[in-house]
């Protein structure tokens, strides 16, 4: 039973990281159609950016607000720059593209970072609180009530630009109704810009967080990330940012069980066996109510 | 895409282009306006004037070009050739973006609601390029339509095809146009709702000096409700010409009109 | 054989434009047969092909026996990444589907083999049969991603792909004690039978062992999987994977269950991921979870993209980037940039990701599509200009 709730927990803290990593890929997909590969190299390198920062002497939250904003940055270049002229193109171009990302600037990082491991020290201590007598809960920590709080105020924010601000409307006209929004004098290509600076903001958060819950990075440490956020995404049907965050939280709860149950090394053939079932059972994601959408 | 009357078009030419087109100051002035798809040549050379405070209806058949024009005005479509002058300003190569601000807005085919959008919010992109617009202005579309007020807080997808079409009519007034292009607006409407909405432009016209350039192939409710009528075909202006001549005129309301 | 889905097919047709579709040198190599201009070959595909087969095996033979050992093993390791990129590039270019499992299932067939080969007493089974059940093996779970896959397209068939790619690695960990865990398992590199160390010894009086006898397995096993699959592609089964490729609806009127050739493209591409991952198990000597990290696959992808997605000349000119490219990056970090040579080979990656996006943005058919694309043009336009003449 006790083990039951720590990795209930874990599954929580973990998930609340695949939730945002899937947010970034549904902020991007619903925009533009498509699925950016790129984002767990993206988010590898604003991590070692901020790793540098931090090695350098500064805190752990100037490390963080320079990886954020390297996000912003770097999502905002690729869109511009490789992103917009196969935008609306053959789908299987944009992949590639993506792909090219991936390996280029994971290829990046190791260049200039190197290619060994490093520690990651955490902002808060990962020791577990003693809930009572002889019972430590090992998933409950200063750091992961941190790493859940940061996506949940991220979370917050986001849902906030959205309803409640003009630039919010006009990213979402620009990302269901391109040429309605154009039409209505909406620079669409400047929301579009915007939504992966943004996406690929949240990335780097998910990055920096994922980075301190397993203390160690490397160039390639977000390439499972990657899988688990397009597997949560998916479950959401990849639509929907709701959608997202619920598919995250249960793709966390499912490998959090596999892991203690079973065993750390399945946890990637646990999320390609859920992928696939969701992908052929139901497409739409497991909230859709109408058929599944194949563009 | 041919058109089926083509063969009678040469005893059709009385009414030449230009007729009709008066003295009175063009709002929106379309000259030799030229486009193609491709290898397709979608518009070939076409002019036309669309005066302030009236209605000027595109009519012809599928195919004729109609809606291309529409797009090559508000700059979707790049053209070939030709000019578009709003107000003495040429906009040709205007971005598309920047059309509203210089008072043009254009409700293009199929409705354009943004689906995932309540009403609510459909109606606020139509006025987000102003800044912050006063909650009177949202009441006045909302009065002008009861029927969409009841759904605002909506989804715009479970809209009838006669509610989207009042919510695109709306959004676009919330832009405050002094021109308003109207892209086939009864397409797939019941009559009933199309002659409320063509009488309600009217109105709109009458009563707050817009200016409309309306596209439509259903001519007889078009020519019944606009001041002028502009008939094309396979990309041409075949007449222009007071609406109620051309609604008059048998041989050419057979020929290209289809009623 | 004429397929007049390509772009620059007809003369009238033949324009500026860039090719925008990835996938257009698949498009462009079925035009190129079809022109039927080279009156010197052979006219039927089969003969033309066992022609450009013998050729190719002699012009192998004089390739290993004029260089040296570290090029014959170059060689072998040009041969397992272009026997991987052939068959995805029958799978993405023919048949229009994205993997990134390649690796994975390369994985397979390196395991399957280095299993079979690793018997604590007597001899292992002859060769062939266990590269023969290594394809067979891969094929059955190229099977069974393939009933997956035909369902997906785009970035979802990409995005399961990847798991894939993420996922198998860690089976190997989990079944650590037959699978040797992070270690990997040394293979037993076969030993040369005899005829072959005199047939070499004849040729060019040089030793048959080691390298140079994996070098012709791995040649061998590559020529013989270029002659099938470039068999397959000119046939009615490649005419109609291009179908279900471009012409979806089309294909499932014609009574084309889409959903099978999917899979059989799947299956035929796995077989052949299968096989490269067994040549692969002998050359390196080592089947290693480190060796078929998803950063293998996005590899096969940038050799068949680079080269040109349908083609086969193209994915054997993308394998030689392949092997050569690191090298020269490695090279270049050491020497010019003063780095360490695991750092500095990582340079490779920069390049292919950044060639795949060039390639992608500037000239999507690739360089062997590209090059086609020209010529077909240039072609058609000196036929108008000859009916414009006459």
């Amino acid at each position: 039973m006790e083990e039951f709730l720590s990795l209930t927990l874990g599954g929580v803290v973990s998930g609340s990281v695949y939730a945002a990593f899937a947010l970034a890929l549904v902020l991007i997909w619903r925009s533009t159609r498509i699925v950016n590969f790129a984002q767990g190299s993206m988010a590898a390198a604003t991590t070692f950016i901020a790793v540098a920062v931090i090695d350098s002497g500064q805190s752990y939250w100037v490390g963080l607000v320079v990886a954020l904003l390297a996000g912003l940055v770097l999502g905002a270049v690729i869109e511009r720059v490789v992103i917009r002229p196969v935008e609306g193109g053959p789908e299987l171009n944009a992949v590639i593209v993506t792909l090219g990302l991936f390996i280029a600037i994971q290829g990046a990082v190791a260049l200039i970072f190197g290619v060994d491991q490093r520690a990651f020290v955490p902002p808060f201590s990962n020791i577990g609180y003693e809930v009572r007598e002889g019972f430590t809960l090992l998933s409950l920590s200063p750091n992961t009530i941190w790493t859940v709080g940061a996506v949940l105020v991220t979370m917050v924010l986001l849902i906030a630009l959205f309803r409640f601000t003009r630039l919010g409307l006009a990213m979402r006209a620009s990302a269901f109704g391109q040429e309605v929004a154009r039409l209505l004098g909406v620079r669409v290509g400047r929301m579009l810009t915007l939504g992966w600076a943004l996406a690929a903001l949240v990335g780097a958060l998910a990055g920096m967080l994922i980075a301190g819950d397993v203390s160690f990075i490397s160039p390639n440490f977000m390439d499972q990330l990657i899988v688990f956020g397009f597997v949560a995404a998916v479950l959401g049907g990849l639509d929907s940012p709701i959608g997202a965050v619920v598919g995250g939280l249960l793709l966390g709860l499912a490998l959090s069980y596999v892991r203690g149950y079973l065993d750390d090394s399945l946890l990637g053939m646990a999320a390609l066996v859920i992928l696939v079932v969701v992908l052929l059972v139901r497409p739409g994601g497991l909230f859709s109510t109408t058929p599944a959408r194949r563009a | 895409m041919a058109e089926p009357h083509g063969s009678t078009a040469a005893d059709l030419t009385k009414g030449a282009a230009g007729a009709g087109t008066g003295t009175a100051t063009a709002l929106l002035e379309v000259q030799g306006l030229s486009a193609s798809y491709g290898p397709v040549r979608a518009l070939d050379g076409v002019s036309l004037r669309a005066e302030a405070g009236r209605i000027t209806a595109v009519l012809g058949a599928n195919g004729a070009g109609k809606t291309t024009l529409l797009r090559t005005v508000s700059g979707l479509v790049r053209p070939t050739a030709g000019r578009v002058v709003l107000d003495g300003e040429d906009i040709t190569r205007a971005p598309v973006e920047a059309m509203v601000h210089k008072g043009m807005a254009h409700v293009p085919e199929g409705r354009g609601v943004i689906a995932e959008l309540t009403v609510d919010e459909n109606l606020r992109v139509g006025s987000l390029f102003r800044g912050k617009v006063g909650r009177d202005e949202f009441d006045r579309v909302y009065d002008l339509f009861p029927r969409i007020a009841e759904r605002r807080d909506n989804p715009a997808h479970t809209l009838s095809g006669g509610e989207r079409q009042m919510l695109v009519v709306g959004r676009a007034l919330l832009a405050r146009p002094r021109i308003l292009l109207l892209d086939e607006p009864s397409l797939g409407l019941a009559p009933r709702i199309v002659a409320q909405i063509f009488g309600l432009v009217r109105q709109l016209v009458d009563t707050e000096g817009l200016s409309v350039l309306l596209v439509e192939q259903n001519a007889r409710s078009a020519l019944s409700v606009a001041d002028t009528g502009v008939v094309l075909n396979l990309g041409r202006v075949v007449v222009t010409d007071d609406a109620r001549t051309l609604a008059a005129d048998e041989d050419l309301r057979h020929a290209y009109l289809g009623f | 054989m004429s397929d007049l889905q390509t772009p620059a097919g007809a003369p009238g047709a033949a324009s500026d434009d860039a090719p925008s579709t990835a996938t257009a040198a698949a498009n462009a190599s079925s035009a190129a047969a079809g022109g039927g201009g080279r009156s010197f070959l052979p006219k039927t595909t089969l003969l033309r092909h066992l022609l450009v087969l013998a050729l190719c095996a002699v012009g192998a033979v004089l390739l290993l026996e004029g260089t040296e050992r570290s090029t014959n093993d170059q060689i072998s390791r040009i041969a397992f990444y272009a026997i991987a990129a052939g068959g995805l590039t029958l799978l993405t270019g023919l048949n229009g589907q994205i993997s990134l499992g390649h690796g994975a299932l390369m994985a397979v067939g390196a395991y399957t083999t280095a299993l079979l080969l690793d018997v604590e007493d007597g001899e292992p089974l002859p060769l062939a049969v266990i590269f023969l059940i290594a394809v067979a093996i891969t094929a059955v779970v190229g099977a069974l991603v393939g009933v997956a896959a035909a369902r997906l397209h785009g970035p979802y068939l990409a995005g399961a792909t990847l798991a894939l790619a993420v996922g198998v690695p860690g089976l190997t960990l989990y079944f650590s004690d037959t699978l040797g865990g992070e270690q990997g398992i040394n293979v037993r590199a076969p030993r040369a039978p005899d005829w072959f160390v005199d047939a070499i010894e004849a040729i060019s009086g040089e030793r048959g062992q080691g390298t140079k006898w994996l070098a012709y397995i791995a040649v061998v096993s590559l020529l013989i999987t270029y002659f099938l699959l470039a068999n397959l592609m000119r046939s009615r089964i490649g005419r109609t994977w291009r179908a279900v490729r471009d012409q979806e609806v089309a294909a499932e009127l014609a009574g084309i269950s889409l959903g099978s050739w999917r899979v059989l493209a799947f299956v035929v591409s796995a077989a052949a991921a299968g096989l490269a991952g067994a040549v692969l198990a002998i050359v390196v000597r080592l089947t290693a979870p480190g060796s078929f990290l998803p950063v293998l696959s996005l590899s096969l992808l940038t050799a068949i993209v680079i080269g040109g997605l349908g083609s086969l000349f193209g994915a054997l000119l993308g394998s030689i980037l392949l092997v050569f490219l690191p090298e020269w990056a490695r090279d270049f970090g050491l020497e010019v940039l003063d780095m360490e040579s695991a750092q500095a080979s990582q340079a490779a990656f920069v390049i292919y990701g950044l060639l795949l996006v060039a390639t992608m943005l500037f000239a999507p058919a690739g360089l062997v599509g590209t090059v086609r694309l020209a010529l077909l043009r240039r072609r058609a336009a000196r036929a108008a200009a000859r009916a414009d003449g006459g």
